[in-house]
């Protein structure tokens, strides 16, 4: 009978505290996790949205060689104007 | 029953009922945390499809944009010579006269255009003005001040012999009238005919 009274006092004021215990750290862990997932949803969305002037990077690169080849054109003017030295 | 069997049955009942409150906690929570990754990741994934392109257009504009400053510093190179291509690249971009010299292969140190002014900055001045760059709008900071940026190199590059600006045979030099008379000057072809009658 002592025995298992002893056994009733270590259930009631360890084992019971501990599960309490550990089973609050994991729902505080799921709620940071909840939290940063939730912080996390815009950052995506406007980086997302960021990139929607990507697209306009193909109208640079036309841009770019349309120029290039203007560049070319011009140096081969200047080259044939100018003396060397 | 017996009061320890009573207290055992409490106890145990205790931690059921805080397994149960906890986990339903945590499960609520993780579907929140699901649904909210399930969000980002619809976002994630438009970031990925959208920069998909983005490195084939770079490497593409990147390598348009070697082909045209090989182009010209090609034209560099022919028109103004390596040494000063390198030193007028490194006059207008800092730093940028090292890779010039790197490109030509070449080691060494830079010529400083600022200092010494050579064949090749005419050059590039002359790119300068006949170029639509130097037809542009005349507001805003001069690009180069042609007056000051010539007057300090010939002061660095007048040789010692050479007269000054306003001596006989300098630029703005204007001779004095002949001296008539008594005092006239020993004759034209003698060694300090000039300099005696100016001085």
């Amino acid at each position: 009978m002592t025995l298992w009274w002893i056994g009733n006092v270590v259930l009631l004021l360890v084992i019971v505290p501990v599960v309490v215990i550990l089973l609050r750290g994991v729902l505080d862990a799921a709620k940071k996790t909840s939290r940063a997932v939730d912080a996390l949803r815009p950052v995506a969305e406007a980086a997302s949205k960021d990139l929607d002037a990507v697209e306009l990077l193909h109208t640079t690169q036309e841009q770019v060689s349309q120029t290039v080849a203007v560049v070319a054109d011009y140096g081969g003017s200047l080259d044939t104007v100018l003396e060397d030295a | 029953m017996e009061a320890a069997a009573v207290v055992t049955l409490i106890a145990v009942v205790l931690v059921i009922l805080a397994l149960v409150v906890y986990l339903v906690a945590v499960i609520l929570e993780l579907r929140k945390i699901t649904a909210g990754l399930d969000a980002v990741i619809e976002s994630v994934g438009a970031i990925v499809s959208k920069s998909k392109p983005v490195n084939g257009v770079v490497e593409s504009i990147n390598k348009d944009l070697s082909a045209g400053t090989d182009l010209l510093e090609g034209l560099l190179d022919k028109k103004a010579g390596q040494d000063d291509a390198a030193g007028l690249v490194e006059s207008l971009f800092p730093g940028a006269g090292a890779s010039v010299l790197a490109r030509q292969g070449r080691t060494g140190e830079v010529k400083n255009i600022d200092e010494v002014y050579t064949r090749g900055a005419v050059q590039l001045a002359r790119l300068g003005r006949e170029s639509p760059l130097g037809a542009g709008a005349m507001s805003g900071a001069a690009l180069r001040d042609p007056t000051s940026s010539s007057a300090a190199a010939r002061s660095l590059y007048s040789h010692p012999g050479s007269p000054v600006a306003d001596q006989p045979g300098g630029p703005r030099h204007q001779p004095r009238s002949p001296t008539i008379g008594t005092e006239a000057s020993k004759g034209v072809g003698s060694d300090d005919s000039d300099e005696s009658v100016d001085e």
